[in-house]
């Protein structure tokens, strides 16, 4: 505990994956859903997983949130293997899976209820409801929200506790194209601001570009590496940028769509 | 005049609420008649068989004519009680026949006949001759029924959270909850005897047994059926075990959890009368028993009227305390 007290608490933890293959047990029937995914992601790096639907990058993230213990291999925080879920290291599911019987804000509270830090850090609840502009709904129950809107509140409700490592699922997947234009940038400030390493699973090949410092490419089930590609480009990035423009068509490519998408 | 009794039926009482103009309350009006159709047929029409206090019984029915009468006027001033009275004016109505039909029918004609038929003026004999006896009745039950309810809930919560959250409980637990479950109270009545010190604490545990057992399942279905998804947010959330339970898990099951305490209101009332079986000098069921010994009909209608009414409020009660608890349902449900 003095040695933890001593060091200054790190914003940001390295993520490896050591040659994790993953399969699900169905009826006696195995379903082998990740094949071989060695991956590495340093303190502060931000990166992005694409891949086919139904591939295998949730259940990569469940992995790495210490949800599920993978079948072979080693999943690493900082070196350490990852056992049980950690706030450290938060997980914005797909669905948006709030608590229906939690309001807005309460639903933002959990986790500082959980860890007990309600009372010192309640003043962030307001500033994360700020940050995804749900300020006027704090009240509201998640059944009266729209599916954007859920999404945004989970995402605050991860946010609020300062992760060191944040898993996101398809996190603006519901949004309408210029809230989520917003809410990607507002992602990118915290980040930047905040330091943590983010793991970002995405359908959309440009919000991987605009964001990643890194995108990796999935292959369909069960999912190995197929391609890995390095953004070299400074924030604030723009869409027409002639390399992104290069990178999207190589990357869609890869996922098999045809040249002229 | 056809149109006019649909409209009287079809919950015309709202309309003439609505009606700017008419300051007068149709039903009331109509409450008011058929009330004094009552009063008249009782006071006017020779008993054919005595039951007591026929005059009195008359003088209620009247009062209540009058009081309707005023209402048909003045309802619309009472605000959210005038509201709710305009809403079962036809009830009212309805009452009013009711109480006539059945006096003439039992006490007027005696074709429904003593013991087994009570008129509504024998009910009321029996309330001004042994109200005594029943007030002391209701504390007796009342104190039974709510030791046994609430000590029976909560052992019934708790073992039903138990059940549905762990699965070496629900292991050993289900199946004995399955095979106590449907065994009627009364069965329980020798070994009761030989384990409780006293009758009371065996009445007690009838009651308790009643009202926790349909808890206890409702609880753990609940509790075994929340959505996965929750916990695993929560845990990575940082929740511990205790959290999982008391915020999650619960939370999650509540709706299931007043089911389940709906039924075991419903039957703690079945079981009292057993219950109170088991040599208790005073209470409803106890009333009950002995008046149906003797034959005393009236008194058992009497006192049967009693328990409903407690009952009725009871369950209103709990319905406020659900509102107030699951107000996240709105909407959803
Ligand atoms: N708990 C589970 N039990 C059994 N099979 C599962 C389970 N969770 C996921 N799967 C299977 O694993 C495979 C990968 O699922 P996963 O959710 O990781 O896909 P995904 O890449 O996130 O897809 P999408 O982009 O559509 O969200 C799917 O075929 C799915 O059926
Ligand atoms: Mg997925």
């Amino acid at each position: 505990m003095a040695l933890a007290l001593a060091e200054a608490p790190a914003a940001s933890i390295a993520l490896d994956v050591e040659g994790v293959s993953h399969r699900y047990e169905l009826d006696g029937k195995e379903l082998k859903v990740l094949d071989n995914v060695s991956l590495t992601i340093a303190p502060g790096e931000f990166v992005a997983l694409l891949g086919p639907s139904g591939c295998g990058k949730s259940t990569l993230l469940r992995l790495a949130a210490g949800l599920e213990t993978p079948t072979t291999g080693r999943v690493l925080e900082d070196g350490r293997p990852v056992t049980a879920p950690n706030p450290d290291r938060i997980l914005v599911f797909q669905d948006a899976t709030l608590f229906p019987w939690r309001t807005v804000r309460g639903n933002i509270a959990t986790g500082l209820e959980a860890r007990g830090l309600i009372r010192e850090r309640e003043y962030r609840i307001d500033e994360v409801l700020e940050l995804v502009k749900l300020e006027g709904f704090a009240d509201f129950y998640p059944h009266q929200l729209s599916g954007g809107m859920a999404q945004r509140a989970a995402l605050a409700r991860a946010l609020v506790n300062d992760p060191k490592l944040l898993l996101l699922d398809e996190p603006f997947g519901k949004l309408d194209s210029l809230t989520r234009l917003r809410m990607q940038n507002e992602l990118l400030d915290l980040w930047k601001s905040a330091g943590f390493t983010a793991l970002l699973v995405t359908h959309d090949v440009e919000e991987a570009l605009l964001l990643a410092d890194r995108v990796i490419v999935l292959s369909d089930r069960p999912a190995a590496i197929v391609a890995e590609v390095r953004v070299d480009r400074p924030h604030p990035r723009r869409r027409d940028d002639a390399s992104l423009i290069a990178l999207r068509r190589s990357l869609l490519e890869t996922l098999g769509i045809a040249h002229d998408v | 005049m056809s149109t006019a009794v649909e409209e009287t039926f079809g919950g015309a009482g709202r309309r003439s609420l609505a009606l700017p103009f008419s300051g007068i309350w149709r039903n009331g009006l109509f409450a008011a008649g058929t009330w004094s159709l009552a009063a008249v047929l009782t006071y006017g029409l020779p008993d054919v068989i005595t039951w007591g206090a026929t005059e009195l019984f008359a003088a209620v029915t009247l009062a209540g004519a009058g009081i309707f009468l005023v209402l048909s006027v003045t309802v619309h001033r009472l605000g959210g009680v005038g509201r709710t009275l305009v809403h079962y004016g036809p009830w009212f109505i309805v009452l009013g026949l009711w109480l006539a039909a059945w006096e003439v029918l039992t006490a007027k004609l005696g074709w429904l006949p003593k013991p087994f038929f009570s008129p509504p003026q024998g009910l009321l004999h029996v309330y001004v001759t042994d109200w005594e006896r029943l007030l002391i009745c209701i504390a007796y039950t009342g104190r039974l029924w709510g030791l046994g309810f609430f000590s029976g809930i909560l052992v019934g919560f708790a073992g039903g959270v138990a059940l549905g959250w762990s699965k070496r409980f629900a292991y050993w637990g289900m199946p004995l909850l399955k095979l106590i479950g449907p065994v009627p109270a009364s069965a329980w009545i020798p070994c009761t005897f030989f384990i409780f010190p006293s009758t009371f604490h065996a009445s007690v545990f009838l009651v308790a047994l009643a009202s926790g057992i349909p808890v206890a399942i409702l609880t753990a279905a609940g509790v075994s059926q929340v959505n996965r998804s929750f916990y695993d947010v929560a845990r990575t959330l940082g929740a511990d075990n205790r959290f999982l339970v008391l915020k999650v898990a619960i939370p999650a099951s509540l709706p299931n959890v007043f089911v389940g305490l709906f039924m075991g209101l419903y039957y703690s009332f079945a079981v009292l009368v057993v219950a109170e079986m088991l040599g208790a000098k005073f209470g409803l069921g106890w009333y009950l028993q002995f008046n149906t010994a003797y034959s005393a009909y009236a008194n058992v209608y009497a006192a049967l009227i009693v328990m409903a009414l407690i009952c009725a409020g009871l369950v209103r009660l709990l319905f406020l305390v659900r509102d107030e608890l699951l107000g996240w349902q709105k909407g959803i449900l």
